[in-house]
């Protein structure tokens, strides 16, 4: 069983007398411990697939099953389980509490999950030291970098040992050295089995994912495999091979 | 996710909340705090009263009632000529009550006789020393009891003997060393015997109620003129005989005082439960009063509270995104954001309720009772105050916990 399978995804905005269709159809499966990037261009509806990936949307047609389950049908309340379990979002412009230190930062998904303090606490610190800021505990996020910061919002997205790792533009607020060290955090990730999704507009990004799916206009142009793909060696890219074509629409 | 830690952490997300704008959240807080501390403060200073009240309003015994010319308690508007003009009461007039008072298990009669100095061979006192004169049942009716020595007789009363006994304060200061029993003491020039010394019956509205004097009434009635006013006392023998008692000697007095069918008592009937009912009367304008500011307070409070509130989410839109992303419930986005409307308002009661207490027991220092604290009103108070917190955060709360996530993540 496939860890996610869609099907005829559509998802459509209505604005005034307009309808905005920012998803025309599109059919997917993703497997347990995939590296995947998600290309296209600005305005092509990556954002909205992500959503709808994450959980924090819902379809207007088609079939979405995480894990064998049809999350289209889901109640609000399921929906925000599922994003607790098994979604970790990491976003371009990170999305931390900036009246929370790193720690509590990261804790926060323990704490909908309703683990007891010790426990969440002492997980917080793990996933924090993992990500190499295990020195970082209680800076807050303006008294940390960019880098770091996206750093932290990883953490919290690993923490509570989700299924998958959305990342939508991770690297879209980062200097291009930051990027690539980012990068190749989620490639240690990858190796490390989990599953993780990447949206971005960038080429270089997305060399470094097994996969690429690249959409336009609401629908899926081609999905590749990335077979010689390139690797960060000691925080810096190299570039390996090309990319073969798999599916092209 | 378990109810009781959610809560903890809903507080505590709730405290930083308010802590990151002190400011903001003091004048909200403030509002609270006038509305409650106003209600607290006048409960408070009200029960400190009647506690002193109840314990001894008019100094008579259980199931007693008293005849006396003017009201116990009164107001400005009381119209004095026409208590002025009553007749006053005289011994022949406790005599009759007594024949016609079957039903009485004690009748006696009080009549102050002078205010002075007394003097032992010992000491000498200020000159303000209450002499009173009282018939032999007045120990009953006013509920004195005789530590030491005795009360008096009837033939101490009809033979007009020169004996007294003394209040606890007064003895005190005459007799520092021992008994004042068998010694003597002299009041307004006149020499009296020493026979019994009373038990202490404490102070009422800080005036001391042991110091004084008392003889026969027989003996003041000769020494100071039959004209003396008096109070007549009627003590029933129980509850379910008191209303009786006081319907038959009451009829009696007005026969005696040719009051006509129809027309109003000529004097006043007091007793304890007369007395604090008067009292109760008297405060339930004030109450009323702090009641309606308390109310208006608590709710400008409560639509400023409603304000900062919606003003809170409009401006954490962002971090509502973020939490309901990792997987916060509409529910804990809601409860988030009452929990800070009611934290907000309860620290307002709080301290209100802390501030009132501590205001409205500056009375104690005036009358010299012991302070008191409401629990029932802090209570209600603190009640109120979350109910406040409810229902001005409700709103808000639902709005914040509605937001769409999506649209709160973009935010800016
Ligand atoms: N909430 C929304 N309301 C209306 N239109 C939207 C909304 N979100 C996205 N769209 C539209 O849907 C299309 C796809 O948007 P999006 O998924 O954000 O693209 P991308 O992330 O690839 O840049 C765009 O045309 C965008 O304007
Ligand atoms: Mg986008």
């Amino acid at each position: 069983m496939s860890l996610i399978r869609i099907e005829n995804l559509a998802r459509h905005y209505v604005m005034g007398t307009e309808t905005v269709h920012a998803l025309r159809g599109v059919s997917l499966s993703i497997e347990r411990g995939e590296y995947l990037a998600i290309m296209g261009p600005s305005g092509s509806g990556k954002s909205t697939l992500m959503n709808l990936l994450g959980c924090l949307d819902t379809p207007n047609e088609g079939v979405y099953e995480l894990n064998g389950e049809n999350v289209a049908r889901m109640t609000d309340n399921e929906l925000a389980d599922i994003r607790n379990r098994e979604i970790g979002f990491v976003f371009q412009s990170f999305n931390l509490l900036a009246r929370s230190d790193a720690l509590h930062n990261v804790e926060l998904p323990l704490i909908y999950a309703g683990l007891p303090p010790k426990e969440r606490r002492e997980r917080a610190r793990a996933t924090l030291a993992n990500v190499g800021l295990g020195d970082r505990m209680h800076h807050r996020p303006n008294e940390l970098s960019g880098g770091q910061r996206q750093r932290v919002a990883i953490a919290r997205a690993l923490v509570n040992s989700p299924s998958i790792i959305l990342a939508d533009e991770p690297t879209g607020n980062l200097d291009s050295k930051t990027g690539v060290e980012i990068l190749g955090l989620f490639e240690e990730l990858s190796r490390r089995g989990n599953t993780i999704i990447v949206v971005t507009h960038e080429e270089e990004v997305a060399l470094h994912s097994r996969r690429v799916i690249r959409i336009r206009d609401g629908l899926i142009a081609a999905d590749e495999i990335n077979r010689e793909q390139r690797a960060v060696v000691g925080g810096a890219a190299v570039a390996l091979s090309g990319i073969t074509p798999l599916f092209i629409a | 996710m378990s109810r009781f830690r959610e809560m903890i952490e809903m507080i505590r997300m709730a405290l930083n909340a308010v802590r990151t704008h002190v400011l903001r959240s003091s004048l909200t807080i403030l509002g609270i705090f006038i509305g409650v501390f106003s209600i607290i403060a006048v409960m408070t200073g009200i029960r400190v009263l009647q506690s002193n009240l109840e314990s001894a309003m008019s100094g008579l015994g259980a199931n007693t009632f008293q005849f006396q010319r003017s009201p116990a308690i009164h107001f400005d508007d009381i119209d004095w000529e026409k208590i002025l003009r009553r007749r006053r009461f005289f011994a022949a007039n406790m005599k009759r009550i007594q024949e016609k008072s079957t039903l009485a298990q004690a009748v006696s009669a009080t009549a102050s006789f002078g205010v002075g100095e007394a003097s032992s061979k010992f000491a000498r006192t200020n000159p303000n020393i209450t002499g009173v004169g009282v018939t032999p049942d007045g120990f009953i009716t006013q509920n004195w009891t005789v530590l030491d020595g005795r009360g008096f007789s009837e033939a101490d009363d009809t033979s007009g003997r020169r004996v007294c006994v003394l209040g606890a304060d007064l003895a005190e200061k005459l007799f520092p060393l021992g008994s004042p029993v068998g010694q003597s003491v002299k009041f307004c020039g006149i020499s009296y015997n020493v026979i019994g010394l009373l038990a202490r019956r404490g102070s009422l509205f800080g005036q001391s109620r042991d110091n004084f004097l008392a003889i026969p009434l027989g003996t003041a009635l000769r020494l100071y003129g039959q004209s003396l006013s008096l109070s007549i006392q009627v003590q029933a023998p129980g509850r379910d005989t008191y209303q009786d008692v006081l319907e038959q000697a009451r009829g009696a007095m007005r026969t005696m005082r040719r009051v006509e069918p129809g027309i109003e008592d000529d004097f006043e009937i007091v007793s304890n439960e007369s007395s604090v009912g008067q009292f109760r009367d008297l405060t339930s304008a004030i109450r009323l009063g702090a009641a309606v500011i308390s109310s208006i307070a608590l709710l400008a409070a409560g639509i400023g509270i409603m304000n900062i509130m919606l003003v809170s989410v409009t401006e954490r839109t962002r971090e509502i995104g973020i939490r309901r992303a990792i997987g916060a419930r509409k529910r804990s986005v809601m409860i988030q954001f009452v929990a800070e409307a009611i934290l907000l308002s309860e620290i307002g009661g709080v301290l209100g309720v802390i501030a009132g207490i501590a205001f409205g027991n500056l009375i104690c220092f005036l009358v010299q009772a012991p302070p008191v604290i409401p629990f029932d009103w802090a209570a209600i108070g603190l009640g109120i105050c979350s109910a406040v917190g409810i229902i001005f955060g409700t709103y808000p709360a639902w709005k914040a916990a509605n937001l769409d996530p999506i649209d709160s993540l973009r935010y800016e």
